[in-house]
């Protein structure tokens, strides 16, 4: 019985080795076929660390230039001919008042036009070709909804280069951003618990308010903030709309003249002077900082929420 | 002896062209368990839905004839959906408690419908339970989230919920399909115990659990309703052709 085992296990070995003898001819093959893997392997690599060295180099620049102007001053002065009397706080109170009125404008007009399409509109021609323009228009330049801000809000509203018509123009432009992304998450939500909802006798805004929102929010929040973040680094538009250049006092309210970031840091980089040259970089550690905490934000909320 | 709870009566649906139900006539009795049944894709999921008008959130469906539950024509302009959907509680294919904790799961339709009262709510929601046969299981973490149960604590949860909205009627669609035997099981032994309350109308695929739970028994194919009758007349000595080959396993 065993004798019969040992002689079937030898078939077998002889039979394997045979049959990989037999491949011999493909085992070049194979050694071809790993070489251009590795040459696909290092060529990813690659690419990944271009971007990741010139962010580093840029980073590292920046910080080098800019860290000692991070000074209690540089956030107390305001904009000035002196660098060393220079400072960001208008610039940054600019951008605190645009994202305080932009924030709260999108995120309601977003998430309701995406609610509407989503759960109200009949799926016809119309709505879809809303839809359609909706994607298209989150693609359009940032310049463009500048010189649509200065047409509608600056002039024929009469808002003048104010931050409210700056945060109007900003609204219209992120506005797309955060309808797509509310969209893709409300769309998200398992047609079997609203069914469940609607099989209770609750009626569809219920069903929106405690099933819908709540499954669908860390999706729109991201989406919101991700849309905010760039809006608070977008210049072309606000500088269509005639947020200024050289500002010594912080808004008041919403009608006064404002600046924000992105703008400041602009007109620092074209002055001559090696040190306005080291206060934008300054600047741009700052703009950076607010950035990632609002990404990092986005982040939390979507992990915190994750079923 | 058995009063009717739902009278249908010259049913006709269309999914856009798709005549899918076709002339249908059936009285349902009162405290008792209609099993449909049907190879898939013959109607008997949409009859079902009928009951509760939940086909009326479909586009291009058009539905016409009676329906009359307790004597009310659902279809008719008079009825609110949200009235109706509240007396005739529907339960799923698959269990869908929502992602909240097993309480406001089943608090879920009273609060929809007005009830605030806190001390009214926990008595309706541990009788709901009860009536499910899964307060034992739960009543020592109501407020753990509801996704982390088993399966069929999750459908007897679903079955609770839609107890606690105090419906008459309860729809049952393939509520065992993605269960396990000895899941399954329970939920036919809790059926049983329901019936005494409820008007239960259930699809399922599986012909012994018609058996073994219905009282009447309804055989659709491609629309029509072929034949209704007790079940253990349809079962023992079916009168059409295609019931016989049906129940025989020769199709579907």
């Amino acid at each position: 019985m065993s004798a019969e085992k040992t002689l079937s296990k030898e078939h077998t070995n002889q039979q394997t080795s045979s049959s990989l003898r037999n491949h011999s001819h493909s085992s070049s093959q194979v050694q071809r076929r790993r070489g251009w893997n590795y040459l696909f392997h290092a060529l990813f690599l690659l690419a990944t660390l271009v971007g990741i060295i010139v962010l580093a180099f840029l980073l590292f620049d920046i910080v080098k230039r800019g860290w000692s102007w991070l000074t209690p001053d540089f956030f107390e002065n305001f904009a000035s001919r002196l660098p060393s009397r220079s400072g960001f706080k208008a610039a940054i109170w600019g951008s605190l008042w645009m994202i305080g009125v932009t924030a709260p404008l999108t995120f309601i007009l977003g998430v309701s036009t995406a609610i509407y399409l989503e759960e109200y509109s009949k799926k016809n021609w119309l709505s879809r070709f809303i839809q359609l323009n909706i994607s298209n228009l989150a693609g359009v330049p940032s310049i463009v909804y500048g010189i649509l801000g200065l047409t509608l809000f600056v002039r024929i509203l009469g808002l003048g280069s104010s931050v409210l018509a700056g945060s109007l123009t900003m609204t219209l432009l992120v506005l797309p951003i955060v309808i797509v992304a509310s969209r893709e998450s409300i769309a998200s939500v398992p047609s079997i618990l609203k069914q469940a909802s609607y099989a209770m006798g609750a009626s569809r805004w219920q069903t929106i308010r405690h099933v819908v929102l709540p499954y669908a929010l860390p999706g729109v929040l991201t989406g919101t903030i991700l849309a905010l973040s760039r809006a608070i680094g977008e210049t072309a538009p606000l500088i269509m709309v005639g947020a200024v250049t050289f500002v010594a006092f912080t808004p008041e309210n919403l009608f006064s003249p404002f600046t924000v970031m992105p703008i400041q840091i602009y007109q620092w980089i074209g002055l001559p002077r090696i040190e306005f040259q080291q206060l934008a970089a300054a600047g741009i550690i700052v703009l950076l900082i607010v950035l990632l905490t609002m990404n990092a934000i986005a982040i939390l909320l979507r992990n915190k929420f994750q079923r | 002896m058995s009063q009717q709870a739902i009278s249908v009566d010259n049913l006709n649906l269309y999914y856009g062209q798709n005549h899918a139900l076709k002339n249908i006539s059936m009285d349902i009795d009162k405290n008792s368990v209609t099993a449909l049944i049907g190879p898939s894709g013959c109607g008997k999921s949409t009859f079902l839905r009928t009951l509760n008008r939940m086909n009326d959130m479909i586009p291009g469906v058009k539905i016409e004839g009676q329906i009359n539950i307790h004597n009310q024509n659902i279809y008719s302009d008079q009825v609110h959906v949200e009235m109706l959907r509240k007396n005739v509680g529907m339960v799923f294919q698959a269990p869908n408690p929502f992602p909240k904790s097993i309480y406001d799961n089943v608090a879920y339709g009273p609060r929809i419908h007005g009830l605030r009262d806190k001390k009214k709510l926990d008595e309706l929601i541990e009788k709901s339970l009860r009536g499910a046969a899964i307060w034992d299981e739960v009543k020592d973490r109501l407020k753990d989230k509801a996704t982390g149960l088993s399966g069929g604590q999750q459908q007897r949860l679903c079955i609770a919920r839609a107890l606690a909205v105090e419906p008459e009627v309860l729809l049952m669609d393939e509520p065992t399909s993605a269960l396990d035997p000895i899941s399954t099981a329970k939920i036919e032994e809790l059926i049983q115990e329901l019936k005494t309350s409820y008007t239960i109308v259930i699809v399922t695929h599986n012909m012994q659990q018609a058996a073994r739970i219905s009282d009447k028994t309804a055989f659709f194919l491609s629309g029509d309703l072929i034949e209704y009758n007790k079940t253990e007349q349809l079962f023992s000595t079916p009168k059409h052709k295609q019931t016989e080959d049906y129940i025989t396993g020769r199709f579907g």
